[in-house]
């Protein structure tokens, strides 16, 4: 008999350290099945960033490195550049990522590191109890931010993944949210597609996942599903932003220019 | 490249490459600095021909820890640096002491604070032995006083950096990685296989630094502890040169060293009983050289005083310990290191304690 649901081979049968309704859980689900389904986990190497997924190593039945506060690209980096045979991931937060890390994460874009790059984005500093993140939507209040982030004081939101998409370098870069059943599947494929890139040696794929923080959020899980979707979702919209992988399929004027275009320019749903 | 055995011509910078490339290093990270990128620019010309990989970073922070990602995929890997870029790699050094990596650093120091200049100096000394970034983070620190001497510690650093999985210091100087002298190139070794704990896919290992709760870091830290014991007992080297008489013996390590080296002479030469004492490592420091009949003691540094304190920790207060030194890049001569000896000699001047 077909087996049609489980644990994924690479999911270890251990408690998740985190909160209730977090998605951060959903997020490691897909990334083991693609791993599974592309049947890479004698080769794959992750690499865990500081923030909430800190402990993502102790989830996967993989090899695993942790990197310190925003240099998970420059680890995996090191690790991909000695071993290219590997199949390299990094698992980010926005903190991670988008502030302490951004040098790094710009460089393997532009460098076209093949690599992986899963950047969980939930608006704020989930493991050390809520504070302001460059990604916090305006008006946020977080505990670094008491009366909401104002732009004047604290600057905008910052669109690290549209960012990314208009640098050579990147193969493919998406953003989905976790926060319904179809959003899910999306972002398996964006996830999925993201990992082929690497396989097929075509630069650096990113997938940004909008996830919940009920906690620091202050919210209930099911309404902090419904406040990513009505609060994150509008300022970080969703969709494929590049995919070197579909380019023949692109515009014709594109094609006649293929000089990479501009962030954002090519969105479409994944 | 030189063939091995040859007597050849070599800029230090370009020397501790070419010995990395032949102790089997296969992978280089950096980002140019002065004194030290002569050493970055022989990597890219001469360590992809040896099938190892050269990578120009974006920061001296980026470039630490690819050579973190890369130790933990178990190949030889090194950087090289300039004394601000080697402030930079703290964070990246302590991680690696955390997560028990081997590597090779090499420091070309310059004068400091801050941007300092270009000129050689020893100005790193308490940042490369007192405490290697954050938490209780110690790594091996090598001084060579020649382009020779580096050559030859380079291969044993990678060996130590791998025998006790700790980073292992070169701790050369703008004089050192500049000057040309002749030296003897080692026979190539091949690269090692990755040893079981390196992350080479299909298992479960984790490179980590993290140790949740206290009673483990706790254990984590003491065997670091037992491990930086285990190198202080058998890896603390030092060269004593006419000190068996000697009244007065001048404590210096790398270029200050040389210079110590000249005034020692010229003083014998003179009928003064004057020797020199020179530290081959740092970190760990060669406490038990320092049991010796010494009447006097006289550090030289180009620093504003940094080793001085492990002289004053090593004599222990059974002599009595002077100083002389230049700051800021200055590099004094022979003449004046005699200047300051003879001080000693009279007792006058200097004396720190």
């Amino acid at each position: 008999m077909e087996q049609v649901a489980g644990r994924p081979r690479v999911l270890l049968d251990v408690p998740m350290h985190y909160c209730p309704g977090c998605t951060h859980g959903i997020v490691h689900r897909l990334v083991a099945e693609v791993i599974d389904e592309l049947d890479l986990r004698e080769r794959t190497v992750g690499v865990a960033s500081v923030g909430c997924s800190v402990f993502a190593y102790a989830y996967f039945d993989l090899d695993f490195q942790q990197a310190a506060h925003g240099r998970a690209p420059a680890v995996a980096t090191g690790i991909k550049r000695v071993r290219p045979d590997l199949v390299v991931f990094t698992y980010q937060g926005d903190g991670d990522l988008a502030a302490i890390g951004t040098a790094e994460i710009v460089h393997a874009a532009a460098r076209g590191e093949r690599l992986t790059v899963i950047f969980v984005n939930n608006a704020l500093y989930g493991m050390t109890g809520g504070q302001m993140a460059p990604t916090s939507p305006a008006g946020m209040r977080t505990t670094t931010t008491p009366e909401g982030r104002q732009a004047r004081a604290h600057g905008y939101p910052l669109r690290m993944t549209e960012m990314l998409a208009g640098l050579d370098g990147v193969a493919y870069a998406a953003r989905v949210a976790v926060t319904s059943v179809a959003g899910v599947v999306r972002a398996k494929k964006a996830i999925r597609a993201a990992f082929q890139a690497q396989l097929d040696d075509r630069g650096l794929g990113i997938v940004e996942v909008l996830s919940t923080c009920p906690v620091g959020w202050g919210l209930d899980p099911v309404d902090a599903l419904r406040w990513c979707e009505t609060q994150l979702i509008p300022v970080f919209p969703l969709g494929v932003f590049k995919d070197t992988a579909s380019v023949d399929h692109a515009p014709a004027r594109a094609r006649r220019h293929p000089a990479p275009a501009p962030a954002g320019v090519r969105t479409r749903a994944p | 490249m030189p063939p091995a055995g040859a007597r050849v011509l070599m800029k230090g910078n370009e020397a501790i490459a070419e010995a990395a490339i032949r102790a089997g290093c296969r992978a280089y990270f950096g980002y140019p600095i002065t004194p030290q990128t002569e050493l970055a620019e022989y990597m890219a010309r001469h360590l992809p021909r040896a099938g190892g990989v050269f990578l120009q970073a974006e920061s001296e922070v980026a470039a630490i820890n690819m050579v973190y990602g890369a130790a933990g995929a178990g190949v030889r890997v090194m950087t090289s640096t300039s004394s601000p870029g080697f402030s930079l790699m703290l964070e990246g050094l302590s991680y690696l002491v955390g997560a028990r990596l081997p590597c090779v650093v090499v420091n070309v120091m310059r004068g400091g604070p801050g941007l300092g200049n270009i000129a050689p100096a020893q100005s790193d000394y308490a940042v490369m032995t007192r405490a290697m970034g954050h938490g209780d983070s110690h790594g091996i620190v090598l001084a060579p006083a020649t382009v020779q001497e580096a050559v030859d510690l380079v291969r044993l650093a990678f060996e130590l950096a791998e025998r006790y999985r700790l980073p292992v210091l070169l701790a050369a100087d703008g004089l050192l990685g500049q000057m040309m002298e002749p030296v003897v190139l080692p026979d190539p070794v091949p690269p090692p296989p990755p040893p079981p704990w390196a992350t080479t896919g299909g298992g479960r290992r984790r490179i980590s630094s993290i140790y949740l709760q206290p009673e483990d870091l706790e254990a984590h830290v003491r065997d670091l502890v037992a491990v930086y014991e285990a190198i202080a007992r058998t890896e603390a080297p030092a060269e004593a040169y006419r000190l068996d008489d000697a009244e007065v013996g001048v404590v210096a390590y790398g270029t200050a060293a040389r210079i110590a080296r000249a005034a020692v002479d010229r003083a014998r030469d003179d009928g003064l009983r004057v020797g020199l004492l020179r530290p081959i490592t740092l970190w760990p420091f060669p406490t038990a050289a320092f049991a010796r009949p010494v009447a006097r003691w006289l550090v030289v540094e180009l620093s504003a005083g940094q080793m001085l304190d492990d002289v004053r920790l090593a004599v222990a207060g059974r002599a009595p310990v002077a100083w002389y030194g230049r700051a800021g890049g200055v590099v004094p001569t022979p003449v004046e290191v005699l200047a300051a000896i003879r001080r000693v000699l009279r007792a006058e001047g200097e004396v720190v304690a």
